[in-house]
């Protein structure tokens, strides 16, 4: 007998939320939305979540199983039992509940437009048959086509816990899909945009994303080809770009990253409000004796990593 | 045993602490770490931002280097780790790219191979069976009674089709760690989660509510300290907590320990040979708990 520990919650009837046990004969084979289903049918009809395809297609149900997002139609329920022999189900996280297992997607479906989810294929007129990709473009854009838009990304991405102006992982993978379409022309506009606050340059890279996605979409890998491609078309003016570039060029200096350099260069030499903020946690780490040595030494062989730069032209 | 050590950048700048207790860590366990002063920056993830290919022959150079010592590779952060396994599967699942790598490292002497070398983290190592009996037979001074709320550092943990480090979402590594040195695990939800140390120069206000948040988790788990093996998660949980304080007003402040460092005080160094005192949050507490016992 395993016990489902789900999260109920019905504001019409009170307030908070709760949790309540379900015990359940787990039938072979089941996947937990199976199970859920059996709990609706056969023990209490008015939990409420969200399901269809049963197939990892539709990417309707997903949910927290012991704090983390999944489809529940995508797992065994019996991988998921702790060494009690229960399963915490709890609905997605960084939306809001609506009721039960069922959240409020509509922050979800804001942020995916605000990215123009469609080929902007510029003012030449269209061709007289379809616009083609070759297989080596098409590849670019391959991963992130697979989305299903679940949610799970968006569930446990860290930034997004703290900081609900983040695009989030699945507009900003469904963002590469057009930025790296060969047959899209606004790709600078677009990664201009992209680098904006709330943009790429918030993604934390704890690729918690990653871990979620169902399928091959994996959006903090998404988010990281973006960077490039900005990086690329000359989006510089921002501490991202900055922080990025500077880091780049110390390694290539040194071998090494310089510490001392680096918040200045991303905070940019002319943004005082930036430059002001480095000085708390600055005279803090020098009283400390933290502060990392004035005189940077670089590695040995620095000159080997000099000409691997120097062979890939940067 | 023998490892080639890859210090990483920040052990050798702003948490020079790590360096030292990393050193008196292994010494007195007996392990023998020969530290690679020609490898170069891992890039943590920034350099291939700019070019993912320059990053890979970066820290394929790194390996080969190991490979060339004959010695496993071993990282004192979960950044570095993250980034060098990172590599090792970018080129092992495909020769046209380890080609590729090789052909660009060739002009330096240096030869990819991949399979000769395993990058492990300085947990990786402790938590082996080895480890563990290594920390059985070396521990002078059990941490009787320190609760320690282990940090791991995304990097170590996920993506984990590129880590072998650990169950991503229920690693056990440090927290088996800390059983062998005599203190006492405390687990708590925050324990994988984001430092937001990444995100400190672009969105502050987020990057100090993330670690703010962490801390707090542990605190109200009922730790006396955090420790980490990433020295970035490090500089962003201890140098950042006196403006997470003021971000978020929860009025506490609870020691941040490198893990070399607990091990060190275990086999029975001193606060102040693991230079302990430079921390930016005073590890007074802990001091405390280990003169008690």
């Amino acid at each position: 007998m395993a016990t489902f520990r789900i999260k109920r919650y019905n504001p019409e009837k009170q307030p908070e939320a709760y949790y309540e046990d379900f015990d359940l004969d787990i039938p072979s084979g089941a996947t937990l939305l199976d199970c859920i289903n059996l709990i609706k049918w056969t023990k209490d009809g008015s939990l409420s979540y969200r399901m269809s395809c049963r197939s990892a297609i539709c990417g309707s149900c997903g949910m927290k199983a012991n704090g983390h997002a999944l489809l529940a139609c995508q797992r065994q329920a019996s991988s998921l039992l702790d060494k009690d022999g229960t399963v915490t189900i709890e609905p997605l996280g960084n939306m809001k509940p609506i009721k039960d297992l069922v959240v409020d997607f509509k922050p979800f479906w804001e942020k995916i437009d605000r990215i123009k989810p469609y080929l902007q294929p510029g003012e030449e007129p269209p061709p007289e048959k379809e616009r083609t990709q070759s297989p080596e473009q098409f590849r670019l854009i391959d991963d992130t086509s697979t989305c299903i838009m679940c949610g799970n990304c968006y569930s446990d991405c860290n930034t997004l816990e703290v900081d609900g102006n983040f695009l989030g992982p699945a507009a900003l993978a469904k963002a590469q899909r057009f930025v790296s379409d060969s047959r899209d022309q606004n790709t600078h506009e677009r990664v201009r945009e992209l680098s904006k606050p709330g943009g790429i340059w918030d993604c934390t890279h704890c690729a918690e994303c990653v871990e979620r996605c169902p399928k091959p979409a994996r959006p903090f890998y998404r988010i990281k080809e973006i960077m490039t491609v900005a990086l690329e078309e000359g989006v510089h003016n921002n501490n991202g770009a900055r922080h990025a570039l500077s880091f780049t060029r110390s390694v290539k200096a040194s071998g090494r990253l310089n510490e001392n350099q680096l918040p200045v260069e991303s905070m940019g030499y002319f943004n005082i409000k930036g430059l002001l903020e480095l000085v708390p946690v600055g005279l803090r780490m020098l009283l400390k004796g933290k502060i990392p040595p004035i005189i940077h030494k670089s590695i040995d062989d620095v000159k080997d990593v000099k000409r691997i730069f120097k062979d890939l032209k940067q | 045993m023998k490892f080639a050590l890859f210090t990483g950048c920040v052990a050798h700048g702003a948490t020079r602490e790590l360096m030292v207790s990393t050193k008196l860590a292994a010494e007195t366990l007996g392990i023998d770490f020969v530290e690679m002063k020609s490898a170069a920056c891992c890039g943590a993830g920034v350099v291939s931002e700019k070019s993912p290919l320059l990053a890979d022959a970066l820290n394929a150079r790194t390996i080969a280097l190991a490979e060339a010592q004959g010695l496993d590779l071993v990282t004192i952060c979960s950044t570095c780790q993250g980034q060098l396994k990172k590599t090792e599967c970018h080129i092992n699942g495909d020769e046209e790219y380890k080609k590729k790598i090789n052909h660009l490292l060739s002009d330096g002497g240096h030869q990819y191979d991949g399979h000769k070398s395993r990058i492990k983290h300085f947990s990786n190592i402790l938590a082996s069976p080895e480890g563990m009996q290594l920390l059985k037979e070396k521990v002078t001074r059990p941490l009787k009674g320190l609760k320690c709320a282990a940090f791991y550092g995304c990097y170590v943990l996920r993506p984990s089709e590129l880590s072998e480090f650990d169950d991503p979402d229920n690693p056990t590594a440090l927290e088996d760690i800390f059983t062998a040195l005599g203190a006492t695990p405390v687990y708590y939800p925050s324990r994988t989660k984001c430092c937001g140390f990444p995100i400190v120069m672009m969105n502050k206000k987020a990057s100090l509510e993330m670690a703010g948040n962490a801390l707090l988790d542990a605190v109200e788990s009922g730790a006396d300290c955090v420790v980490t093996g990433c020295p970035l998660c490090h500089l962003n949980l201890d140098s950042y907590q006196p403006e997470i304080d003021k971000l978020l007003k929860k009025k506490y402040a609870i020691p941040v320990l490198h893990l070399p460092q607990l091990v060190a005080l275990a086999l029975g160094h001193t606060p102040k040979e693991l230079e302990m005192d430079k921390h930016i949050v005073s590890t007074a507490k802990v001091n405390h708990i280990l003169a008690s016992q």
